[in-house]
Formats: structure tokens, C-alpha cells, sequence
């Protein structure tokens, strides 16, 4: 599966600039970006409050997200268009990776849930727990959803299924 | 001016006319907005999904938000609205035949933006008459804004953006996308678009057709199968596929029977969808006394298409004295700018040449 077929390979998310880089993943929460055609488009960047996501001139530029400025603050999830933005913490704990990514249909999950995680292409490829639903106003219906995975699929799950 | 009944009128109250009236009446042009439909707003009240483009216009909010926007601002600039009327025709002096609430009117005005949209390619295929085979317009029509679950497995032919868009619409309507299929070998749309709708497990097929609608007085299923390099149905591949609902989203063509009427010089561009009316860089045809914007102009995206419109309304604004020509070449500045960025990149790039051609073949060419 790649891009042409809908759905992106780990190898083309590492590639794109949105991508902040091994370094910054094993450190900290992180945003990854996984913006990878030159559409015009950059909300993520004016959202940013700390500037770690840079579109600049033209306007069609991939994003390219700055790992050291980047505080995880879960920002840029909502404002993407393309719903395209994951915040992963790969070192949430000694066993476990939490993914903060956006969720758009109902119902929605609630805290403590035992859903499954998803890949790129829809496939259930391990267990996921809720750990934290945010709805805010200003995210416009995107809701918020945090999961805990172990910590292989953190880079594989991106979306959840509620049984 | 006193013989006409208003300074200008805007065919079409969707994105390009709402946002050519405000231009236009927001600079005190006596402004007048027909449309067939019961509500303006043309299809943004169909886009529940956020926008793409830039931040400073509309990006990361959702369509049917800035419907609301810019039905608030027409409302308050006091702009008259004439719904379930219907342009039927254009005659000389600007005289423009509207039918509403039963009757004939003449409708003259010193000006006129056609921004009367676009509609669906169809496809034909075995059984596509069968009630349950529809349009992605309709659709997203009964999905969105009347709550209306047409179908419950659905067959997605198509993988444009509208298609893929619509394909998320149905799955957050509460439908199940069986499966999407796809003539060429690639995903045309958007990767983001097919990105949503790939990790909720819909499955994308590549060269594939769908080459019949079966069932007895309405959708039951479909048969579809792989196609090759020269879009042929390979015998051997046909395939079963259980469904209540197949949606067709194959393309747009413009609108273009009004502009016609009126004289309006046309040319088949395909790399915008079909046969359209010239225009220059200011949005005017060569009807000297006729714009045009929006999908009329060249299947884009809505927000395009509300840039064409600030254009139009703001040249018209200038042809009836209500801007100088220096204060109109600063604004239509700012707006051909944002027109460009818009064009960007490898999805826009085809669009782009295409506009530029149109504009280059059209410019000094006014038949009065």
C-alpha cells in the first residue's frame, strides 16, 4: 500500500517533513504531520502557538514541523483539513505509547474504552484504551482522542474502532 | 440608470454570486441575487467538512459556516434576494426574464454576474436508472442538510475528491462504504481525502468499474470489475458486490446554458471541465456587460470560486462609478493573488495554465 492507493507507508510518513525525526519521538510528545502533497494550504502553521510548524512561501510547501520547539499541546490536530495531524508520545510509559488523533463521528468514544486501533488502511492491529476525549468548542465538532497502544503500533495506529 | 431595476444582478446564489454581491453592494451597487432554489447558499450548505487554503480566508472552517458568514453579510448589507425564481433568458439592453411565484417578470439590469455553478457528469451503465443509483450531489443533498440516510452499503464510483469527501460524509452518516472504485490506477483526489476514508476501512479499487446495477425495481447490488489501460472490462473479473446504495461522482461540468443565451463566446476547455464562457482577468465574458465566476467559469473549489466573485463584484462596482479605476486595480490585486496562490501545486497547476489561456485568448475582445 503508498500513497497512490490511499494509503501512506510508515517509510512515506518518515520521509515527509512533517515527520520530526526519531530524535525528537524517542524524547518527547511530539506532532507528526502527515501532509504529503503540495495542496495550498496552512492553517497548522498560524494555529502553532510556539511556531514549530513552518508552510512559509508558496503556500503549496509540505509542512515542516520543528521536534524542539514542538510542545504536543494537541493544537494543530483539530485546525488540519485533511484530519492528517497525529500527536504521538512514544514514551508515555515503559510499555505504552499514547496517539492523540482527531475524531469526527459518533458515537464518541469515553474515556476508560477498550477500542481497537486501526492502520492507515483500516485495519485492526491491536488494542487500544480511551484515555482522554476533548471536545472543544473551538475544535468545531473535531473531537480529540487520545489512545494508549503498546509501543510497536504507535507509529502504525491511526484511527480507532469502538466495538 | 434610472431605467433599469437594479444596477446589478447575480444569477446564482451560491459561493462566486454571495460573494460578488457583497463586493458589490458592500461599494453601494444596488445589487439583486436570483436563484431557483428555496434557500441561497448553492452547495456550502452541503460541506459539513472543513476547508483547505489559507488561513487569513476560510481555511479550518467548515463549508455550511461560511454559508452562514455570508448569507449573515448579505442579509445586512441589504441585498435583495429573489428565491424559487428562475433566469430563463437574456434580450437586449441588460433585459434579463425571471420566472418566480408563478409569473413572468423582465428583470433589467446595467449589469450581470452569471455564477450559476456547475452540474454532474453521469455515467450509464446497466441498471443506472434504478431508483438508488444517484449522484454524489444528491446524496450529500439528503445526507446533509435533510438528514436523510439514502442507503445503507454503499458503492462509491469514483475517487475525486468528491467522491472521497462524500464517501467520509456517508460513513459519519451512519452508512457502511462497501467499497470505491476507481477507473484509473491511482487515487485522483487528494491523498488527505483518501487518507480519512482508508484508516475507517473502506477499500479503494484501482481500475475497476462498476459495470452494472443489478436488482428488480431498486438497487440490490452491483457488479464490478477490473479494468484495462484502455478502461475495457477484463472478462473473468466481474465481481458481486452486496449494496443498496451506489453513488456516482465521476466529475462536473459547467453550467454554462445562461451565458450561452447570452451570447457569451464559449470554448471547450477539458482541463476545466467542458465548454465554458471566455472571460478576461476582471471575470467579464465577452458580453461586455456580463460577468462570470465560479464553476461557470471552470470546475475549481468553492474557494476559488468566492475569489472569482469578489472579482466580479468588484469590476462591476467600477463599470457603474462606484470605485476608481486606481482603488479597483489595488483590490483586484490582492484578489488575483489569492487566485494564484489557490492555483498552486501539482493539483492546481493544470487549472492554472488552463485560466491563464482562457484569459489570454479573451482580453481586448468586448463585443459591444
Amino acid at each position: 500500500m503508498a500513497r497512490v492507493e490511499g494509503v501512506l507507508t510508515v517509510e512515506e510518513v518518515m520521509k515527509c517533513p512533517g515527520w520530526p525525526g526519531d530524535n525528537f519521538i524517542e524524547k518527547k510528545r511530539v506532532a507528526i504531520l502527515e501532509c504529503v502533497e503540495d495542496i495550498p494550504c496552512n492553517p497548522c502553521e498560524e494555529i502553532c502557538p510556539v511556531g514549530a510548524i513552518k508552510v512559509g512561501s508558496p503556500i503549496t510547501n509540505l509542512p515542516v514541523i520543528d521536534g524542539e520547539k514542538c510542545t504536543g499541546c494537541n493544537k494543530c490536530i483539530a485546525i488540519c483539513p485533511g484530519l492528517a495531524i497525529f500527536v504521538v508520545d512514544k514514551n508515555h510509559s515503559q510499555r505504552f505509547s499514547s496517539i492523540s488523533l482527531p475524531y469526527e463521528l459518533l458515537p464518541l468514544p469515553k474515556k476508560g474504552d477498550r477500542v481497537e486501533g486501526l492502520d492507515r488502511s483500516g485495519k485492526s492491529i491491536c488494542r487500544a484504551q480511551v484515555e482522554k476525549v476533548v471536545a472543544l468548542e473551538k475544535n468545531d465538532k473535531t473531537v480529540i482522542v487520545t489512545i494508549i497502544v503498546e509501543k510497536e503500533f504507535c507509529h502504525d495506529v491511526r484511527s480507532i474502532h469502538i466495538p | 440608470m434610472n431605467e433599469y431595476d437594479t444596477e446589478l444582478a447575480i444569477i446564482g446564489a451560491g459561493p462566486a454570486g454571495l460573494c460578488a454581491a457583497i463586493e458589490a453592494a458592500r461599494l453601494g451597487v444596488r445589487t439583486t441575487i436570483i436563484d431557483e432554489n428555496a434557500r441561497p447558499g448553492g452547495q456550502l450548505f452541503k460541506q459539513i467538512h472543513k476547508f483547505f487554503g489559507s488561513y487569513r480566508h476560510h481555511a479550518g472552517i467548515r463549508g455550511f459556516t461560511i454559508g452562514k458568514q455570508l448569507l449573515d453579510e448579505i442579509e445586512n448589507l441589504g441585498v435583495e434576494v429573489m428565491l424559487n425564481t428562475t433566469a430563463f433568458g437574456f434580450f437586449d439592453d441588460g433585459l434579463i426574464g425571471i420566472y418566480g411565484s408563478g409569473d413572468v417578470l423582465p428583470l433589467r439590469a446595467a449589469r450581470t454576474v452569471i455564477a450559476t455553478g456547475a452540474i454532474e457528469k453521469p455515467l450509464n451503465f446497466k441498471g443506472w436508472t434504478l431508483p438508488g443509483v444517484m449522484g454524489a450531489g444528491a446524496v450529500q443533498t439528503m445526507i446533509n442538510v435533510h438528514g436523510v440516510l439514502p442507503g445503507t452499503r454503499v458503492l462509491m464510483v469514483g475517487s475525486g475528491n468528491v467522491g472521497l469527501i462524500v464517501s467520509y460524509q456517508l460513513i459519519q452518516a451512519g452508512a457502511e462504504v462497501v467499497a470505491l472504485v476507481e477507473a484509473l490506477p491511482e487515487v485522483s483526489g487528494w491523498h488527505v481525502h483518501a487518507g480519512k476514508v482508508c484508516r475507517l476501512g473502506v477499500p479503494i479499487l484501482l481500475s475497476h468499474t462498476i459495470e452494472q446495477a443489478t436488482g428488480q425495481d431498486y438497487v440490490e447490488g452491483a457488479i464490478v470489475s477490473k479494468v484495462d489501460r484502455n478502461f475495457n472490462a477484463i472478462a473473468g473479473t466481474q465481481k458481486n458486490i452486496d449494496v443498496d446504495l451506489i453513488c456516482v461522482a465521476v466529475g462536473l461540468r459547467p453550467l454554462i446554458e445562461l451565458a450561452s443565451l447570452a451570447n457569451c463566446r464559449m470554448e471547450y476547455i477539458s482541463g476545466l471541465g467542458g465548454f465554458l464562457p471566455l472571460h478576461d482577468e476582471y471575470m467579464r465574458s465577452s458580453n461586455e456587460k456580463i460577468y462570470v465566476a465560479g464553476d461557470i467559469t471552470g470546475i475549481e473549489e468553492a474557494s476559488t470560486a468566492m475569489e472569482e466573485g469578489k472579482l466580479a463584484g468588484i469590476s462591476v462596482a467600477r463599470d457603474v462609478g462606484k470605485l476608481t479605476q486606481e482603488t479597483h486595480n489595488m483590490m483586484s490585486r490582492v484578489i488575483h493573488n489569492n487566485l494564484y496562490e489557490l492555483r498552486l501545486g501539482s493539483f492546481g497547476d493544470e487549472r492554472r495554465r488552463c485560466k491563464e489561456a482562457i484569459i489570454a485568448k479573451n482580453a481586448g475582445r468586448h463585443v459591444p
